[in-house]
């Protein structure tokens, strides 16, 4: 399996990335550096801004203010160049639950360019690579949660993008499917050379995966390093909870984890059902 | 891929996927069945009796049955924007918008699934017709213009909808507006009355309906010595240049939907 091509310079550059919702910053100037090779965990409170600033790295929101580069490429300037080199798993569900396995693959490869031999192998890999190639046939409304993460994992592998990003990979499977995307995650990662940058609400999920970490507090960075790094400020013997605890306020704010916000999540985690 | 090659292999892509959704469950299609036969078997044979109606020398059921055609593709693709306001509230046009599939592409493909999908309104009126002994043009180019006005139709008022679902965003405002612009549409069209028959306002506002056009060239296919108010080129030019400029807006305005 060929690597993921690695264009110079970071995975991701960020300089004063901002986006505001009327007059609600989500995003407030965000200077952020990632390097390819890691799987970079992007941590906040409900309503920190994590969607937000995911969607402006991959192209799907215009910053507000600020730039960003992404693989090699601005994000504004150049999105289609961004677009041919990430891979993106949305918060929310992102499988056709109408059509089958196979059928999503190939929409996804069809859109991404991959036609004619080309196209065959590259599914049947996925769907192997994702331990899918049994349910291949089958609607994907009748996927368990996993095997649709695992799905979506698939179609965002096809294109052997540089850059995955994966918003709350793990939200919502039980511990035994979350563990088969862990173990895909670090697959992709180590086998693929797939920098991911995820965001996560699982302290858990965190120490298992990430290298580097960023804590998002209102929009604005909180603090930023590998989990030990960030351990080690806080205190002695202190958790990946303690870190998120102190850097996130280390209360419910009352601008925050509002309705909006858990409404949202909640709805996230229903899922197809 | 050179531009052009890049477009129609992904516009395909989308469109048929959409249509194995559809036929994968064809109930919304049999249920489309039900307002024709109304129309044309309650109301086309009330209104058969009707003698001051001018419209020359066909029957008044032959007269509308292609306004009735024309009325059910509008019904089913003016709808049609409620799955794209389904599938952004799952998540799955946040995937279709981050792949480097043109814009345009996505709205095309969409908009060729439901002119497909119009064949079958196309359908059930022929049958209806044969058992109702209404008499229509079968010669092969006749049928074959009115099938391509069918998918061009309801390609165009499908676009339509994506674009009213992009500007209203939530199932509930969208389906009020689809139900608001229905009837509108439909009473200011050439679809069940002549235009000569219409006030002279009726008739400004019939010029700038889509719709009309679409009757107007439908008529023509569909029966030997109608009326028609514009010839077919013209009527087949205006429906496809809305057609293009819905789907420019559309696919300006496709991205929002994740904002
Ligand atoms: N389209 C929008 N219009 C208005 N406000 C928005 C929009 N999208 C997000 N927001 C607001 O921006 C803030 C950040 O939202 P975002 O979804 O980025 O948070 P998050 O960190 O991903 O939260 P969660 O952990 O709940 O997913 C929230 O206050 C949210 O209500
Ligand atoms: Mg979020």
């Amino acid at each position: 399996m060929q690597q993921a091509t690695k264009p110079g310079g970071h995975a991701i550059e960020t300089t004063g990335l901002t986006r505001r919702f009327g007059t609600l910053t989500a995003v407030d100037h965000i200077d952020l550096t990632v390097e390819y090779g890691g799987i970079f965990g992007l941590l906040g409170p409900n309503g920190a801004g994590k969607s937000t600033l995911i969607k402006m790295l991959t192209t799907l929101l215009k910053p507000s203010e600020g730039t960003a580069r992404v693989a090699g490429f601005d994000i504004v300037a150049a999105p289609a160049e961004v677009r041919r080199r990430i891979g993106y798993v949305p918060q929310l569900l992102s499988a056709d639950g109408a059509l089958s396995g196979i059928e999503n693959l190939t929409l996804s490869a069809r859109l991404y360019g991959l036609s004619g031999a080309a196209l065959k192998p590259r599914i049947d890999e996925a769907l192997r690579y994702m331990g899918l190639a049994d349910a291949a046939e089958q609607l994907v409304k009748r996927y368990s949660g996993g095997m649709i993460r695992r799905l979506e994992l698939a179609q965002a592998m096809l294109h052997r993008p540089a850059i995955l990003f994966l918003d709350e990979p793990t939200i919502g499977l039980d511990p035994v499917a979350c563990l088969s995307v862990w173990d895909r995650l670090r697959a992709l990662n180590r086998e693929h050379g797939m920098t991911i940058l995820m965001t996560s609400h699982f302290m858990d999920e965190v120490d298992e995966l990430c290298d580097v970490v960023a804590i998002l507090h209102q929009g604005r960075m909180a603090a930023c390093g590998s989990p030990a790094q960030l351990k080690a400020v806080v205190g002695e013997a202190a958790s990946m909870t303690d870190v998120f605890t102190h850097f996130s306020g280390g209360r419910l704010d009352e601008d925050e984890g509002g309705f909006r916000d858990i409404r949202r999540t909640r709805i996230t985690a229903k899922r197809l059902g | 891929m050179s531009v052009p090659g890049e477009f129609v292999a992904k516009s395909l892509a989308i469109a048929q996927m959409e249509l194995k959704k559809l036929f994968r469950d064809p109930t919304e299609l049999f249920s489309r069945a039900v307002q024709p036969v109304l129309w044309l078997a309650v109301f086309g044979q009330v209104f058969s009796r009707v003698r001051g109606i001018p419209i020359g020398s066909v029957g008044y059921l032959a007269f509308m049955t292609p306004g009735i055609l024309a009325q059910s593709v509008l019904f089913a693709a003016i709808f049609y924007g409620i799955a794209v306001i389904w599938e952004r509230d799952l998540g799955v046009i946040h995937k279709l918008l981050v792949s480097p599939c043109p814009r345009s592409a996505l709205v095309f493909g969409k908009a060729v699934s439901a002119g497909v999908r119009g064949l079958v309104q196309a359908a059930i009126i022929y049958l209806l017709a044969l058992v109702m002994h209404i008499p229509l043009r079968t010669d092969p180019l006749a049928v074959l213009g009115v099938l391509s006005a069918v998918v061009l139709g309801s390609a165009l008022f499908a676009t339509f909808s994506l674009i009213i679902a992009c500007i209203v965003k939530t199932r509930e405002r969208f389906m009020g507006i689809g139900q608001v612009l229905t009837m509108p549409l439909f009473f200011a069209s050439n679809a069940i009355y002549p235009l000569a028959l219409m006030p002279p306002w009726l008739r400004v506002v019939a010029g700038f309906n889509p719709l009309t056009y679409l009757v107007d060239a439908l008529r023509a296919l569909m029966i030997a010595g109608a009326p028609a108010s514009h010839s077919l080129v013209a009527n087949f030019l205006v429906l496809t240049v809305v057609f293009v400029l819905f789907v420019i807006v559309a696919a300006r305005l496709y991205p929002t939907l994740v904002e």
